[in-house]
């Protein structure tokens, strides 16, 4: 599921031709990461079984494969930024990003037992990732108009997290057709059928916005950090940073769950279940949310969910659904209402390159966060750890509230 | 937008055909290796058989992936499928797919006669087994997704230990108390993997890991405890005298060569096999370590080799892997 890899996601408004709330273009794009993450989650749900059992890969190799593109994926998420702005080319590079993880399908299904070839192609699904998110995200903003952003996001990740919930289903439906739970290269197949479905629904029903021939400065090279010298720009990107700071990644939340109530590790894998299904199913109104009574507030209440989260694993009370329920009302609170907040403060020019920074910085915190939650754990031990953690939470709330008006 | 939409549904149902017929296909060519794991029908023939190496077929056609027992009288295939398996004491353990969920899966307990005594589904991937030479306590390792303490998708182990006398289980190694190098020591990133018992039935030698480094540690299963005793021992198999442990050591390059460990001295002698192998060694007996050597992703043999250091490891069993010693 989505464990740690902080999805991050980028704001628009819209001051090009009004399009109706939820214009086709959002539902396209909702529907292009449902098939797309359905692909995805396929292939996720397999991969242990299939690197241990199928090629007896070792959990050192694999943690080697694993360690190479973890910073890859930052670098192309802001050099696809760059390109997409700087030659309007929005969805020929989010069609790229797509294009490049579904042919990392066949790739793994290619490169049979070598393990060069295993970590080549997910490095290419990374990059495609990397590559995708940005002008996608930007896409919805200049999808609808600027005051329904929130809605936009919320439909949106709520089509992308429904697909995440199918995915391991679908792979399921593929091992029981093909009797056996060693059909990788089947689950590869129809995980490749699902993304380059993905790829042209993309390319069939989503349009990037043709703005008027733009009166380029023609030698006006502006890196996307430069955004950061604006301060509203540079609010939303702080507001990002420190939500990534306080978030301390699934594996903890789930990890002092399974062990406060000693749940069997049959159960382990349904705690991420039960977040997706309260993140795609709070989205939607969430972000309806954002719109009607301010963004700044919505994601200062996804903090107060996120406190909640900590206070409860720190003190030992409420029930499991109770904190499942917190937590992903925390991500919807704050994943896609952060993007509708990043569009209106870049200019249109440079929205895809705004949303991959404050995507990058977000992830980069979030990395850092994990770090010291771990290192904290360790030094104070789980309680204090997650004491710890609420504060940092309790610090985020009303500054995120401000910083996000 | 009409024909742009047509395409889309006969693209969407082309690719669904493809999808689904692919899976058919890849199902039929394997049915044959999965079916049956149901218990045998004429238990008593078997016992006279239940000696010699007991192990995992991996020779193409109906047999794979089914126990067989090399001993003196030949090969004998037997109709229970496992992806791990071992046996000592008249208990065997068996980590296999559950017939009715394609990739999930379960631990089996089996006794002499192959009928089934337990069972447990676990999440997760299996990885080693291992029963104690009086065939009352067993232990699994399975891999798991979704701890990402670490990096994100990485996946971690559970060990497990199950006392068959007194149903007594520890469904992972993870909540006994651990000293590392003397001191408590309390992490979020402990594995345990590959564990071996003693004669007692009580202690247990295992792999432990946390920030990177492997350790061998001693556990007390009653007492729910480990120790750390020295680092790079993984997957230890103790032998039956008790003094020594065979065990993977791990190298630079990621692979690992067989070596024994004198737990009197501590000293560690590298073994006669230079190839690189992953697997939990064990003992056929007091003087020769035996451990599988894949071949492939999909086969692999059984060598042996002398326990002391000296010889030249030879082929055991063709075809097999996790073997284990059968009296």
């Amino acid at each position: 599921m989505y464990l740690s890899t902080a999805r991050l996601a980028p704001v628009a408004r819209t001051d090009g031709p009004v399009r109706r709330l939820l214009s086709g273009n959002v539902l396209a794009l909702g529907l292009v990461s449902l098939v797309t993450d359905v692909s995805a989650e396929m292939v996720t749900a397999i991969l242990p079984a299939y690197l241990v059992l199928g090629l007896h890969l070792t959990t050192v190799q694999y943690g080697m494969i694993d360690g190479l593109h973890a910073g890859m994926t930052a670098l192309f998420r802001l050099g696809g930024g760059y390109a997409a702005d700087r030659w309007r080319l929005r969805k020929a590079v989010a069609g790229f990003g797509y294009g490049l993880s579904a042919l990392a399908k066949l790739g793994l299904l290619a490169a049979g037992p070598s393990v060069a070839g295993i970590g080549g192609a997910l490095a290419a699904d990374r990059v495609g990732k990397g590559l995708r998110t940005p002008p996608r995200d930007a896409l919805i903003t200049m999808s609808v108009p600027e005051p329904m952003l929130g809605r936009a996001f919320g439909v949106h990740r709520t089509m992308d997290g429904v697909g995440a919930f199918l995915g391991p289903l679908a792979a399921l439906g593929v091992l029981a057709l093909a009797g056996s739970g060693q059909a990788f290269p089947a689950v590869f197949v129809a995980s490749f059928c699902a993304a380059a479905l993905g790829v042209l629904l993309l390319v069939l029903f989503v349009r990037d916005r043709r703005e008027p021939a733009v009166r380029v400065e023609p030698r006006a090279w502006s890196p996307p950090w430069r955004l950061l010298a604006t301060a509203e720009f540079r609010r939303v990107w702080l507001a990002a940073v420190l939500l990534g700071l306080v978030t301390i990644g699934d594996g903890f939340v789930y990890l002092l769950l399974q062990r406060r109530e000693d749940l069997s590790i049959m159960w382990f894998p349904l705690l991420a279940v039960g977040t997706n299904l309260a993140y795609l199913l709070l989205a939607t109104p969430l972000g309806w949310l954002a719109d009607r009574i301010g963004r700044g507030t919505t994601v200062a209440a996804g903090c107060a969910a996120l406190l909640g989260v900590y206070v409860l694993l720190a003190t030992g009370g409420g029930s499991i659904p109770l904190i499942l329920l917190l937590y992903g009302a925390f991500y919807a609170a704050t994943d896609g209402v952060l993007m509708a907040c990043t569009g209106p403060v870049v200019p249109e020019r440079w929205r895809t390159s705004g949303m991959a920074v404050v995507q990058t910085g977000q992830a980069l915190a979030y990395l850092v966060s994990s770090l010291a939650f771990g290192a904290a754990w360790q030094v104070w031990g789980p309680a204090a750890a997650c004491w710890a953690a609420a504060a940092g939470a309790a610090l985020a709330l009303p500054l995120c509230g401000r910083w996000l008006r | 937008m009409r024909g742009r939409v047509v395409i889309a549904v006969v693209a969407a149902v082309v690719l669904a055909g493809v999808a689904v017929g692919f899976a058919r296909l890849s199902g039929d060519a394997r049915s044959a290796a999965t079916l049956s794991a149901a218990p045998p029908a004429s238990p008593s023939a078997r016992s006279p058989l239940w000696s010699g190496v007991l192990a995992r077929s991996t020779a193409d056609g109906a047999e794979y992936g089914r126990l067989v027992i090399a001993g003196p009288r030949g090969r004998e295939v037997l109709p229970l499928s496992c992806v791990r398996a071992y046996a000592a004491g008249g208990t065997g353990i068996c980590l296999r797919e559950q017939a009715d969920a394609p990739g999930s899966y379960e631990t089996v307990l089996f006794d002499r006669s192959l009928r089934q005594t337990w069972s447990s589904p676990f999440a997760g991937v299996p990885s080693r087994a291992r029963v104690s030479a009086s065939g009352r306590m067993v232990a699994w390792t399975v891999f798991v997704q979704g701890d990402s303490y670490a990096a994100a998708g990485a996946f971690s182990t559970r060990a497990g230990i199950l006392d068959t006398r007194t149903g007594d289980v520890a469904g992972t190694l993870e909540t006994f108390a651990v000293t590392l190098d003397g001191r408590p020591y309390e992490a979020t990133d402990v594995n345990f993997w590959g564990v071996t018992f003693a004669a007692d039935d009580n202690r247990f030698y295992a792999t432990m890991s946390t920030r990177g480094r492997e350790y061998l540690v001693e556990g007390d299963f009653a007492a729910r405890r480990v120790r750390t005793l020295r680092e790079g021992v993984e997957c230890p198999s103790l032998s039956p005298d008790g003094t020594r442990l065979a065990y993977k050591k791990p190298r630079p390059d990621g692979t690992w060569r067989p070596a024994v460990l004198d737990l009197a001295t501590m000293a560690e002698t590298p073994l006669a096999e230079t190839r690189g192998i992953d697997d939990q060694p064990a003992w056929l007996d007091d003087r020769t370590v035996m451990y599988g050597v894949a071949r492939d992703t999909r086969h692999a043999d059984v060598w042996a080799v002398p326990a002391d250091g000296g010889g030249r490891p030879s082929l055991l069993v063709p075809d097999a892997e996790s073997p284990a010693p059968l009296g």
